[in-house]
């Protein structure tokens, strides 16, 4: 009691500035729980009635019986007004779970948290939006499931059909549009909430990159007029251009907390030595030892330069023989899949693995831009029913680079960051004749022209309607 | 600026607050079920017209015409018109709301409203269904120039009163249905039965006098009794401890379904 009377006292002289303080967060979820309560009411009352004693005291003594997860464990945090925040770590490290006790849409098991100023929570784009109604009737819905008031609906009504770009299909149910409008409905009512305190949780996943491009621009703007973000996502490239601060939470704990660039190298670094332990499958006697990122002169690294040479080498060990397994990698971008290897379709298959071993991949001269990349990998055996092995961060690198050396010149380049990271070589031909190849290969910088890729200018126009 | 806080045992000091603040959420909620429930039909609104003066149709025909139950002097589709309207209105209002929790898990699982909102929206819902079905009455009453008596005055008392049972019965089952889906085929049933053991297709007179007490322990029949001594007047007898019970039970379903909702409330994300 006394530590809290100091924590609250500390709290008050924070006060001007802060917005959210997080003390001694923890979650619990009892897994056993909710196991028997599937089994629905006949459970309760069978083993009420079959043995009233023990059922009594199995509900007293609830923890001896039930595997408790701790979502959250021990959780304390400062953030102040105006910061931008974005919080990472792998499925399952509490991310979503801190949000949601933030959001009050679920209550912690101790701790506290004190948040100062309006606060709205996007979880979820379009939550409550129905099928049947119509967009018109659906902006008022959601809007005010997002809290906003009929009067401020019909207030911003104009602003938020002109941010979504579907004037014409307004009054057509939703269930009629594509994804795409869809989303862009959805977004465009949430970005119009107007909030001290922003919760996002990766709802950039959604929608095309154009507009998720137009969303991350709606945050930046929202951050930029002094208010507070906290900013969930996967994309470790989104989180480093909007956020100036960074938490990197693990197993419920806060590993680390610093300025977004060191965070995110940490975390790219901790993945890459990670994998070893975590990949067995016992059914196949099958362990990946460890995977490990090369460069064409064997040299291991996470940094590549884009036109590199990405080698990944998976090393193994088969206590059984397996034979004829299929191996498949994929380079996965912020945008979803870029390229794969796959021995399903090559048929390359080796004739068997046994023992221990080493497969490696080559990715010749990778046509990436610079941003932030997972590697992927798949293991199946004989048939591609029998799945070994699927682990989706099994390597991280970074492709780091100056375009210019590459030709290129654009205005634009910073969006580089955002586009879509292949570049397939593409060659202008301009009215006048010139002609102008582009490839992420190096270049004298003394040689010729390149533009920037076809979505530059749609992100200009983008910028100018904010 | 206010002050949030957010802790183990009292995350909801402010609830009452947030209710108010959320009260435009009622009546978007409702409008939302009322518009999407007609949506691609045909006959729209008119179904409910059509669900009453069907069900009418049948109850005279089988309690009235092959029962041959007495009417009290009173025309039986009036007769059963004034108990149906009250028992649809609190057997509708009992399904849609304990379905509503579940029925907008995603709302819940992905965004903060006081929950109370949703279970309360739905037998608004049911409720604008109940003054909709109340116009096919009004017609009745001029067909057969049954003038209400003074006592119409009484009614909204008894309209408060169902509302206050369906509404009670709706936070219980819905509380209840997030935990234990169970209740998904209790309610059906509960809603057939009930049918029977109202007196919505015959009086509460029938009832032989020493079971009378008994029978009165249902609330519906406190309610259903106000509802025809309001509108048919002194031809219906209504039985005075049957409403008082009705009363307090009413009450009694509200406070302790409030508790019981706001018991469970917190944890209805983690378990739905």
């Amino acid at each position: 009691m006394l530590s809290d009377a100091l924590n609250t006292t500390n709290v008050k002289s924070d006060m001007s500035n802060s917005a959210i303080t997080i003390e001694n967060l923890s979650k619990r979820y009892t897994i056993g729980h909710q196991r028997a309560k599937g089994d629905g009411i006949r459970h309760a009352f069978e083993s009420a009635i079959r043995s009233p004693i023990s059922w009594f005291r199995s509900r007293r003594q609830k923890k001896l019986e039930q595997v408790d997860f701790w979502a959250l464990n021990d959780l304390s945090l400062q953030i102040s007004q105006g910061e931008v925040i974005g919080i990472i770590g792998r499925n399952g490290a509490g991310k979503s779970t801190l949000l949601k006790i933030l959001s009050r849409i679920t209550v912690p098991t101790t701790g506290v948290v004190r948040i100062n100023g309006r606060i709205a929570s996007l979880l979820e784009v379009g939550t409550g939006f129905h099928q049947e109604l119509t967009g018109r009737e659906n902006i008022f819905l959601n809007g005010a499931i997002l809290g906003m008031s009929r009067a401020e609906i019909t207030r911003k009504f104009d602003e938020i059909v002109e941010f979504s770009e579907i004037e014409e299909f307004i009054d057509t149910p939703v269930k009629r549009y594509s994804s795409g409008m869809y989303v862009r409905l959805a977004f465009a009512v949430a970005a119009h909430l107007e909030p001290e305190i922003l919760i996002v949780d990766e709802v950039l996943a959604v929608g095309d990159s154009s507009f998720q491009k137009k969303c991350l621009g709606k945050m930046g703007s929202f951050a930029q007029s002094g208010r507070t973000v906290l900013f969930v996502s996967h994309n470790m490239e989104a989180v480093r251009t909007l956020c100036n601060r960074c938490i990197w939470l693990k197993d419920g704990r806060l590993h680390q907390d610093g300025s977004a660039d060191d965070v995110i190298d940490d975390y790219f670094n901790s993945i890459s030595n990670e994998v070893s332990g975590h990949c067995v499958n016992p059914d196949y006697g099958f362990t990946l030892e460890k995977v490990v990122l090369r460069n064409s002169w064997g040299e291991e690294v996470n940094q590549f330069r884009p036109g590199d040479d990405l080698v990944v080498e998976v090393s193994y060990d088969a206590q059984k023989r397996i034979g004829r397994p299929i191996l498949a990698i994929g380079v996965i971008g912020p945008n979803g899949s870029c390229f794969t290897s796959n021995m399903l379709l090559d048929g390359n298959r080796p004739e068997f693995v046994e023992g221990t071993g080493q497969i490696k991949c080559t990715f010749k001269s990778i046509p990436l831009l610079p941003q932030s990349y997972t590697v992927k990998l798949v293991i199946r055996a004989e048939t591609i029913t029998d799945l070994i092995i699927s682990y989706r961060d099994v390597a991280l690198f970074n492709v780091v680079g100056d375009l210019a050396d590459y030709g290129y010149k654009g205005e634009f380049l910073t969006w580089a960051s955002r586009s879509t990271p292949v570049v397939v070589p593409y060659e202008w031909c301009l009215p006048d004749g010139t002609t102008t190849s582009v490839a992420l290969i190096r270049q004298d910088s003394s040689k010729d022209t390149a533009t920037s890729t076809s979505e530059m200018p749609q992100a200009l126009a983008m910028h100018e309607t904010e | 600026m206010t002050e949030l806080v957010i802790e183990a045992g009292r995350t909801e000091r402010e609830y009452w607050r947030d209710l108010w603040r959320y009260r435009e959420l009622f009546y978007f909620l409702a409008w939302r079920d009322l518009l999407v429930r007609y949506k691609q039909t045909f006959v729209g609104v008119g179904w409910s017209l059509i669900r009453p003066m069907l069900t009418m149709l049948v109850l005279t025909i089988v309690f009235g015409k092959l029962g041959k139950m007495p009417s009290g002097g009173m025309p039986y589709p009036l007769l059963v018109l004034c108990g149906m309207l009250p028992w649809q209105f609190f057997s509708g209002a009992m399904s849609e709301s304990g379905n509503s929790l579940v029925s907008n898990s995603n709302l819940i699982s992905k965004v903060y409203f006081p929950r109370l909102v949703i279970t309360t929206s739905s037998v608004i819902t049911s409720f604008v269904d109940f003054l909709i079905s109340g116009l096919f009455l009004v017609v009745l009453m001029f067909w057969y120039h049954s003038k209400p008596p003074a006592g119409v005055l009484l009614l909204p008392f008894f309209v408060l009163l169902v509302f206050g049972a369906a509404l009670g019965v709706g936070m219980w089952i819905s509380a209840l249905m997030v935990e234990y889906r169970d209740f998904r085929f209790i309610v059906p049933f509960l809603v057939q039965f009930g049918l029977y053991v109202s007196p919505v297709g015959f009086q509460t007179s029938i009832v032989p006098e020493r079971f009378r007490l008994l029978y009165a322990l249902n609330p519906m029949v406190g309610i259903i009794d106000g509802f025809r001594w309001c509108l048919l007047g002194p031809r219906s007898s209504v039985y005075l401890p049957g409403v008082a019970i009705a009363l307090i039970e009413v009450i009694l379903l509200i406070a302790s379904g409030l508790w019981y909702f706001r018991k469970t409330e917190r944890t209805f994300a983690d378990v739905i």
